[in-house]
């Protein structure tokens, strides 16, 4: 059975701006790859241990005390655009 | 080279028959005289690097000995955060990245007295088997100058492999550093998952990541493991209870261990040459006292499968932190969203972006349960089948790659060709279990070939003892002819 895939809507919850023709590209490519993942569904019954850490490890809490964070200004000397102690980001809002 | 393996050089360093610096040296010397034919780097700290070395012979001379790799020039693959040194992963959305701080390996490194000399050449982001996905261009196998070094840790596979360094780290989430150990006649180790810290290793697969040796000999391998390990807060899957001594059997040899031969591992798809070698190191190990039955783990199967579902949908989630704003590439746009778009089309490479597209669709709603979720439930079947064969055996052993290495460019545009060349490697991860390659011989080709071990969680003891056997029994030494005598 051929996978249906919406490659636009695919590419846009990624936030991948690609070109019509690299989005038939790839949709061929995932098809190919996606018919042999679809091997999963071969799996009969329920396995009982669930697929979670191999040492049985659940939720880890740290000790609820501050410790010096990263140099703020370090931090921000890797950033495309910064100003004034802050990342600068085009507006998120349409402004009238 | 002064010293064929670091305990051999830690020695050394200790009688004074040499010291960091020279080490070093060498490895600086080897490196400018195979860099331009392998391209196993892609930064060479020298400065760094020097006043590293400086600093363990001072140390050394004051009588401060910080252990097993004290002095030893240290090479790591790319995805892992160096404070000051650039970091990409192979990618040009990173292009230029300073980290503000060091992984915890790294600050480990430092605080055993290593000599970091560099960041090696990976797959971008990790994906891949052969370190043709690099956004700065191709390793080449010291072996044979036309083939894949493997991948995705192929630059750190390399430099061991060519002498540039004693030592190097890799990351492994589906194979990368046992694939590429097999390919380039090296020693290559995963840990158990949760025993080394990912903090600071550019996350690929979160649940699958684990960082791990590469060295020309096994002692080395269970060496520098035990130097990197160890509980870290920083890493909430950091295990925190007690750890085995990976060095304690080494010398154990393999009498009444029961190993299992992996039936699934064998067959279509796997060379004759991997095959013959493979069923000749059982054959040597059952005559040293080894008692070998034949085991199935019919999961392992499906394992591919589901790898390739669990591993993208993580990298899409870990992977949307490249959008253009705190580190790395931008490329404006009038909106977020469009920067955003924009800037990710442009600095990821093709199997990023394909990876990025796998992941997000088997995540996305109306596939997620026939995709991702049964997935997941194929990793616990895997385990299930796991636990079945541990209860009968100590170890499992199979080939580490179905092939030796193959010519570049061979499955560059078949991704699933290429995703295949992991069939042997994935289970271990996807069950979080170690597992190991050791060089086993050469093929008619003179191509190496790996053997791998791999054992339950925290079986790190057993599967090192089994490995220090496979070693003796291979007496494996040869040297990658490609390169002239490097050793």
């Amino acid at each position: 059975m051929p996978i249906e895939i919406d490659i636009a809507h695919v590419a846009r919850l990624a936030r991948l701006g690609l070109s019509d023709a690299e989005m038939e590209s790839y949709k061929a490519q995932l098809g190919v790859i996606l018919e042999h993942a679809a091997r999963v569904q071969s799996l009969e019954g329920e396995p009982r241990i669930e697929a979670a850490h191999p040492l049985g490890l659940a939720n880890a809490f740290r000790e609820d005390r501050s410790l010096p964070s990263l140099d703020r200004d370090e931090v921000l000397a890797q950033a495309p655009v910064a100003l004034d102690g802050y990342f600068v980001v085009p507006p998120a809002l349409e402004i009238e | 080279m002064i010293a064929s393996s670091l305990s051999e050089a830690g020695r050394l360093l200790r009688a004074g028959d040499t010291t960091a610096s020279a080490l070093l040296e060498e490895a600086l010397e080897a490196a400018s005289r195979t860099e331009a034919q392998l391209h196993a780097f892609l930064t060479i700290d020298t400065e760094g690097a020097r006043e590293m070395a400086g600093q363990a012979d001072a140390d050394l001379a004051d009588g401060i000995d910080r252990g097993p790799l004290h002095g030893i020039p240290v090479a790591l693959k790319d995805n892992m955060c160096t404070r000051g040194v650039e970091t990409t992963a192979a990618s040009q959305v990173l292009a230029g990245y300073i980290p503000p701080y060091d992984a915890t390996v790294v600050s480990r490194l430092r605080s055993g007295g290593a000599v970091i000399m560099g960041k090696t050449n990976l797959d971008e982001f990790a994906m891949g088997s052969s370190t043709e996905n690099s956004a700065y261009g191709t390793t080449y196998n010291p072996w044979d100058l036309s083939r894949v070094p493997g991948g995705s840790s192929g630059g750190s596979a390399a430099a061991v492999a060519a002498g540039s360094s004693l030592l190097a780290f890799g990351s492994d989430t589906g194979g990368s550093i046992r694939q590429p150990a097999s390919l380039c006649g090296v020693v290559g180790m995963k840990p158990t998952y949760g025993t080394v810290s990912r903090y600071g290793l550019i996350a690929f697969a979160s649940s699958l990541d684990q960082i791990g040796p590469f060295t020309r000999t096994v002692e080395d391998s269970a060496l520098a493991l035990s130097s990197i390990w160890g509980y870290d807060p920083l890493d909430s899957t950091s295990y925190p209870g007690a750890y085995p001594d990976p060095t304690a059997a080494l010398d154990r040899g393999g009498d009444g261990l029961r190993i299992g031969v992996v039936t699934e591992l064998s067959g279509e798809g796997f060379e004759p040459a991997v095959e013959a070698a493979t069923a000749d190191m059982v054959a040597r190990l059952e005559k040293t006292g080894v008692e070998v039955i034949e085991v199935s783990l019919p999961t392992f199967e499906i394992a591919l499968s589901a790898y390739y579902l669990i591993a993208p949908a993580e990298a899409s989630s870990n992977l949307a932190r490249f959008d253009g704003i705190r580190y790395g590439l931008r490329v404006d746009g009038s909106t977020t969203e469009e920067l955003m778009a924009r800037t990710r089309a442009e600095g990821f490479g093709p199997e990023v972006t394909r990876r990025i597209l796998l992941g997000t669709y088997s995540l996305s709603a109306g596939y997620y349960d026939a995709f991702y979720g049964q997935a997941q439930r194929v990793r616990a079947a895997i385990q299930e089948d796991f636990a079945r064969a541990y209860s009968q055996v100590d170890a499992l052993v199979s080939p580490t790659s179905p092939t030796v290495a193959f010519e570049a460019g061979a499955r560059t545009s078949d991704p699933l060709a290429m995703y295949l060349s992991d069939i042997c490697n994935i289970p271990a991860n996807l069950a979080g279990h170690p597992a190991i390659s050791v060089p086993i011989g050469l093929d008619e080709a003179g191509l190496p070939i790996g053997f791998q071990v791999m054992a339950p969680a925290l079986g790190e003891e057993t599967m090192y003892r089994l490995a220090a056997e496979v070693e003796r029994q291979a007496a494996f030494s040869l040297s990658p002819r490609a390169l002239g005598a490097v050793s």
